[in-house]
């Protein structure tokens, strides 16, 4: 288990409270002219020294993203966005860095500003976490009011305003040209990319978009150091990470603990093990309900962290474990999940807006045992036509949950449906136009 | 995609009170000269708050004339966003989370329950008019599951005992407490906590 000392969250419960009084005393603001001082490339190469990979899910090199900022303000100014849209099922751990650990945020902000030249900064928060948004707002004023934000802030000679944005329930609005779209007063429908953010952003000027997590811990990053940082975890799979742990567990919880811990140790020990003992267990969703779910078998060996759940065609994402057991049926648990990205796919590409419908009706049919024997092929053909096949990734988001049933649990769908084809193979029907597709092989 | 469609019977006038008014001024401040659009979101939430929690198509209009941008950008906006209310809803407007890590945890007793004491349908107000509930997707609490929001605040770690109880509080016009309703600290394993204990304790 992690060491205490070494948590950057350590108000993660609000034990302490998230005044800024106490956010000094836990190490916020305290030396930030200093690290401010040592100048840009120092902390471009700091953050890149800690391996640090965004915490949104894509799992980006922060530094890398912020050294494509230009390295020179032209005619159009630079911003800052903070993704704050956290909608992803499963996953709730921006929410706690919003309402209890604030300050980090908003000190993590000032930093980034300075290194990629921002002077004004919008936090998106999405529209339900408005209780959080005050929280957040009242800590901005806080520090306003102490004159660690605006002009001079914190005595660094950086001018800095962070402002908030609220958005209003779209899933999609967490897509960051979709986020971006939204700021200005748009639908949020994604933008193609290239041009990237990063030159042609918000209003069209350079913009870097980070997510909350990932901005709050760079200044502990630069306080204690890009080493101490990239000490922990593996190899490119750096630091520590708030995990979710939801579903069927005894105790679920957030928790702040090193990348690459085991799988089983996250539940059993942090979450009080799996409803009915570990052998209950069915399957594990490890990042959010995009990822592919992981059965029983391979959670007894699994580590958490970017490469190593790749490995297992799946992902960390944002590491929101959905523990699933057996007294659940897994056929069902999907197809919730498939009406969720069919509810929140934003219409504008056409394999994700219909297929996300199709997928859903497919899997409520199977969950029933009303699907044919031909329609579990059909399924996950249909998956392969979003997947790859949409302007930004939801197209993915949405088919991988799919794929990971079908790869895993297959069997269970094809026990449950077997009702013989609608369309039998036969042939030289003379009257029948579409002759030909029932002459080909899946027909 | 959800369909989302305004309500039939529709007021003819609407225009911001002077307290909105001056929200709203302060909101187009935080954009950039000429980028007054961005506020479109926020001056809709505006709106709805001022009328009863759900936007007629005149606040639309209204908005369209105040950001000087074409209405039918604000109506695309206000249709997208599912936050926006089209028609109206209860004084306390319940949402309940059955996403799969809500579902896995018992959400359709809360729905149940919200059946059996607000209205058999959703979208439907209560008997009294106070009352309206809805299925939403991911609320963002999911450690917490089951959950519910009304209006603003969250209400979690529920089951349908407590959910009743909160039920028969609105419907009396009190406001329940939010937060967790098994008293445990916002999101930390409950009874099982091994990190921070030094602070916890302290």
């Amino acid at each position: 288990m992690l060491k205490d000392q070494d948590r950057i969250f350590k108000n993660l419960y609000n034990d302490m409270g998230a005044d800024v009084k106490s956010a000094q005393t836990r190490g916020d603001w305290v030396n930030t002219s200093e690290l401010i001082a040592k100048g840009r490339d120092w902390i471009i190469n700091e953050v890149k020294d800690s391996q640090l990979r965004g915490r949104g899910g894509a799992g980006f090199p922060t530094g890398l993203k912020w050294s494509f900022a230009p390295k020179e303000v032209g005619s159009r100014p630079h911003y800052l966005v903070i993704n704050a849209d956290e909608s992803e099922p499963g996953t709730c751990k921006d929410r706690d860095i919003l309402r209890f650990e604030p300050h980090k945020l908003i000190e993590g902000c000032l930093i980034a500003s300075y290194a990629v030249q921002a002077h004004v900064c919008y936090i998106y928060i999405r529209g339900e976490y408005f209780i959080e948004g005050q929280k957040l707002q009242s800590a901005i004023d806080e520090a306003y009011e102490k004159n660690l934000i605006g002009k001079n802030a914190a005595g660094t000679g950086w001018d800095l305003d962070i402002y908030i944005h609220y958005g209003a329930g779209a899933y999609i609005c967490g897509e960051e040209t979709a986020l971006l779209e939204s700021i200005e007063g748009k639908k949020g429908q994604p933008r193609l990319k290239p041009p990237f953010p990063a030159l042609i952003g918000l209003y069209g000027c350079p913009t870097i978009i980070n997510n909350v997590e990932t901005i709050a811990v760079v200044p502990t990053i630069l306080r204690r150091g890009g080493k101490w940082f990239s000490s922990l975890g593996r190899e490119k799979n750096t630091g520590t990470k708030i995990f979710c742990i939801s579903g069927n567990v005894n105790n679920p919880c957030n928790v702040e603990e090193e990348m690459n811990i085991s799988l089983k140790e996250l539940i059993e020990v942090h979450a009080g093990g799996v409803v009915g003992g570990w052998e209950n267990l069915q399957a594990v969703i490890p990042g959010g309900s995009s990822m592919p779910l992981i059965p029983k078998e391979k959670c007894e060996t699994l580590t958490m962290d970017f490469d190593s759940l790749m490995a297992e065609k799946s992902g960390l994402g944002t590491a929101g474990i959905v523990v699933i057991n057996k007294d659940q049926d897994i056929i069902k648990c999907m197809a919730r999940i498939a009406r969720f990205y069919k509810h929140e796919s934003c219409g504008q590409c056409t394999p994700c807006r219909e297929g996300s419908g199709w997928m859903w009706r497919m899997l409520e049919r199977m969950a029933k045992g009303e699907a044919t024997k031909d329609e579990v092929d059909m399924l996950g053909d249909v998956t392969n036509q979003i997947a790859g096949h949409t302007i930004c990734a939801f197209g993915e988001g949405s088919s991988w949950p799919v794929q990971g049933l079908l790869r895993h649990f297959k069997k269970e769908i094809e026990e449950r449906n077997n009702l013989d084809p609608i369309v039998q193979k036969k042939n030289n029907i003379p009257y029948l136009v579409d002759q030909h597709l029932l002459d080909k092989k899946n027909a | 995609m959800s369909l989302r469609r305004p309500a039939k019977n529709q007021p003819e006038i609407f225009e911001f009170s002077s307290s909105s008014l001056e929200e709203a001024n302060k909101i187009v401040s935080k954009y950039p000269k000429g980028k007054q659009q961005s506020a479109v979101m926020a001056l809709l939430y505006i709106a709805q708050k001022q009328n009863d929690n759900w936007i007629p198509l005149v606040a639309m209009k209204y908005i369209a004339k105040f950001l000087d941008m074409p209405y039918i950008k604000v109506y695309e906006v206000a249709t997208f966003y599912t936050m926006y209310n089209l028609s109206p809803v209860g004084k306390y407007f319940v949402q309940v989370c059955t996403t799969t890590p809500c579902m896995i945890r018992g959400a359709n007793k809360l729905v149940e329950a919200c059946k059996e004491k607000i209205s058999d349908k959703e979208n439907e107000l209560s008997n009294d008019k106070s009352c309206s509930w809805m299925e939403v997707e991911c609320l963002g609490a999911c450690v917490n599951a089951p959950m519910m929001q009304i209006n603003d605040d969250y209400y979690e770690d529920l089951d349908k005992e407590k959910t009743v109880e909160i039920f028969d509080k609105i419907l009396k016009g009190e406001d329940p407490k939010p937060g967790s309703y098994r008293g445990r600290l916002n999101t930390e394993p409950e009874n099982n906590r091994k990190t921070l204990m030094d602070v916890k304790n302290a």
